[in-house]
């Protein structure tokens, strides 16, 4: 033990990540980490989430080429990733199925998580159900309000959700009280983290479980056209659904990856959340990453449409990324993720999740401009039922759930 | 040797926490004053942040009010210069990563040791990160204290045997606060510390009552009182710094 103690400058990228986290959860992320990386490698452990994938999930998601898209924009093929067909409309499914599974093995009773818009809470929820675990889901009052049908679902999904009433009453604020949590329960408790932040060894679990769909996606376009894309393009809040759609393309190096965040308001106003734009070096819930925060290292309230990108911070990885110029992140506004939220359903009958919608925002900006035999995959990381009536309300409609 | 030791010359310390601005920068002033005239031992000064995440929501509240009345990290330090034009008592920081970090590391430890604090706690910089502060701390005679939770076990004599200061000896699972009972095996714990360091050993969280404190300090070296004061912040306004005073003497006695 007091090797590893004396060695331990791991879950590193580059400078970012770390394990920046209270003593009382010290042995408990080892001991996650220990399971980990046993069972990553264990066979039956890989073929049970396998099982789960497919049968469960509706994997591998469709890599479906959005052809009218293409044609009304006029330049690059644009492929869309499907991870809204997903079980619970998401791709948090991806990510909870490994985790859960892993509490399990790890002998576990109980999951507890964080959530923004509900989409990591309800597919926590309804993994805990399926795999028989209690299930508390944390969510920040200000989002049990943005997203009352969800709370409903978790509910539904026998899960506890605890309006989170502390700080701005949002994503940061209940990752806080989530881990606030965790440590006066650790023994029969795993938190299943919903994106690749906080502590190490998360980052790198829910990259891993993520990278499924990069996996897909990489062997889906080879097949559909016989070469890389030249775009990838995923909304970023966390990151979870952008690096699962980088990863596999990281070492092709010819494959643009882009990063879309939330500017809410504009970059220039106080109401955003956009982190690569206006965020510094920090260390904030366990990890050493970039900070949307004052002079004093106080952490800065974030504002975006999108509940789901709500967070001022971002994952280590894509820090990295960013810093050796292997990713690049834009920041898309409020206005134009709701115009490519009508856009992508007007056009191609599809209607995705707000998140998302800011990728497609990026698409519908650079598309245009690429020559015809080039290639974008965009990742619709969620379906937008959810979002319906907050947009028909940005819209100036009223609409009652 | 730093000044924290004079906290533990052959007596008990008692520890006193308070969140640096609460509720305005000369009421707080006030209030460590009056808790060092009634006779703490070290005082822990609390600088706010945002997102505390080791607190519960006592010292939470505490952070939010000390900000909103425009605390700044520089604001105290100079809370601690003005304390240290009187009293000579063992001076230590509490604060999160980040508003070390952000500040830069060896310009935080700069200028807190030119206030005159003697050590800093950073309850989310566990023992394989406290590489990011140590040395700068070290650098300007400050001590990086280390915590020891319940759930340490096999870590202990690791933490114990390079403690500098004092150990801070989390009693109980979960955040900061006050607990009706403290039901974790601390006598198992410090006799581990024990044989691994001279480094006194205080326990702190859910303290609140003289019986407590009492119980507390047959076990260890002092006690971390933080969350039972801050209370008394709260509910007294300009009226706490003689609440703290008489609240501290009825602390103190039983140790």
């Amino acid at each position: 033990m007091s090797e590893i103690l004396e060695n331990a400058v791991k879950g590193r990228f580059g400078e970012f990540g770390g394990q920046y986290i209270p003593e009382t959860l010290m042995n408990e992320i080892h001991k996650l980490e220990a399971a980990y990386e046993h069972y990553k490698n264990d066979p039956e452990f890989c073929a049970e989430l396998d099982r789960l994938n497919r049968e469960y999930a509706g994997r591998p998601s469709l890599l479906y080429y959005a052809e009218k898209m293409t044609r009304d924009l006029g330049g690059a093929k644009i492929y869309l990733k499907r991870e809204d067909l997903n079980h619970t409309g998401s791709h948090k499914i991806n990510n909870v199925l490994g985790q859960v599974l892993l509490a399990k093995k790890m002998g576990k009773t109980r999951v507890i998580a964080e959530t923004g818009a509900g989409q990591h809470g309800v597919a926590t929820a309804t993994a805990a159900a399926l795999m028989d675990m209690e299930c508390e889901i944390f969510m920040g009052e200000e989002d049990t309000i943005r997203q009352s049908l969800n709370v409903y679902r978790m509910e539904l999904l026998g899960a506890k959700v605890h309006a989170v009433k502390t700080g701005t009453k949002v994503l940061k604020d209940a990752v806080n009280e989530a881990m606030r949590e965790w440590t006066s329960r650790v023994d029969d408790t795993l938190y299943v983290l919903g994106s690749v932040m906080g502590p190490h060894p998360f980052p790198t679990i829910v990259r891993d479980f993520q990278s499924v769909i990069s996996k897909e996606s990489r062997a889906q376009i080879l097949e559909a056209e016989g070469k890389l894309p030249d775009v990838v393009i995923a909304c970023v809040g966390g990151g979870s659904n952008a690096i699962g759609s980088f990863y596999e393309y990281i070492k092709d190096e010819g494959v643009q990856l882009i990063g879309c965040e939330a500017a809410g308001l504009g970059v220039d106003n106080p109401k955003n959340a956009a982190t690569m734009a206006n965020g510094s070096l920090g260390i904030f819930h366990g990890m050493k990453s970039l900070f949307c925060q004052d002079k004093y290292g106080q952490i800065a309230p974030v504002y975006s449409i999108s509940a789901g990108l709500d967070y001022p911070g971002i994952g280590p990885e894509h820090a990295y990324l960013a810093s050796i110029g292997r990713a690049q992140y834009v920041p898309i506004t409020d206005e134009e993720a709701v115009r490519a939220f009508e856009y992508l359903s007007k056009t191609e009958g599809i209607i995705p999740a707000i998140e998302s919608s800011h990728a497609v925002a990026h698409v519908m900006k650079i598309a245009p401009k690429m020559p015809k035999d080039s290639i974008i995959v965009c990742t619709i990381s969620g379906r937008g039922d959810k979002d319906v009536a907050a947009i028909a309300r940005y819209r100036g409609v009223e609409i009652y759930e | 040797m730093s000044r924290i030791q004079n906290a533990f010359d052959n007596k008990k310390a008692f520890i006193a926490f308070l969140t640096a601005g609460d509720p305005d920068y000369e009421t707080s002033l006030n209030n460590f004053r009056a808790v060092i005239e009634a006779g703490a031992d070290l005082i822990e000064v609390g600088i706010p942040f945002s997102d505390p995440i080791a607190e519960g929501p006592v010292i939470q509240e505490a952070d939010i009010r000390a900000l909103s009345s425009g605390m700044t990290t520089d604001k105290v330090f100079q809370l601690v210069k003005d304390l240290r034009k009187d009293y000579s008592i063992p001076i230590v920081f509490m604060t999160y990563a980040n508003p070390v970090y952000h500040y830069g590391a060896d310009e935080f430890f700069k200028n807190a040791s030119e206030a005159g604090a003697d050590g800093i706690i950073i309850p989310d910089c566990p023992f394989e990160e406290r590489g990011e502060f140590e040395g700068s701390a070290a650098k300007y005679g400050m001590d990086f204290i280390s915590m020891i939770a319940p759930t340490s076990e096999d870590r202990i004599k690791t933490i114990a045997s390079q403690a500098k200061g004092f150990i801070y000896v989390v009693s109980s699972l979960g955040v900061t606060g006050v607990r009706s009972e403290i039901t974790t095996d601390l006598d198992s714990i410090i006799k581990l510390i024990k044989e691994a360091t001279d480094t006194p050993a205080a326990i702190g969280f859910g303290i609140s009552t003289p019986a407590q404190a009492a119980e507390m300090s047959k076990k260890a070296d002092g006690v971390i009182v933080g969350s039972a004061m801050v209370r008394i912040v709260a509910e007294n306004g300009k009226d706490a710094p003689a609440k703290l005073a008489e609240y501290v003497k009825s602390m103190t006695k039983g140790l």
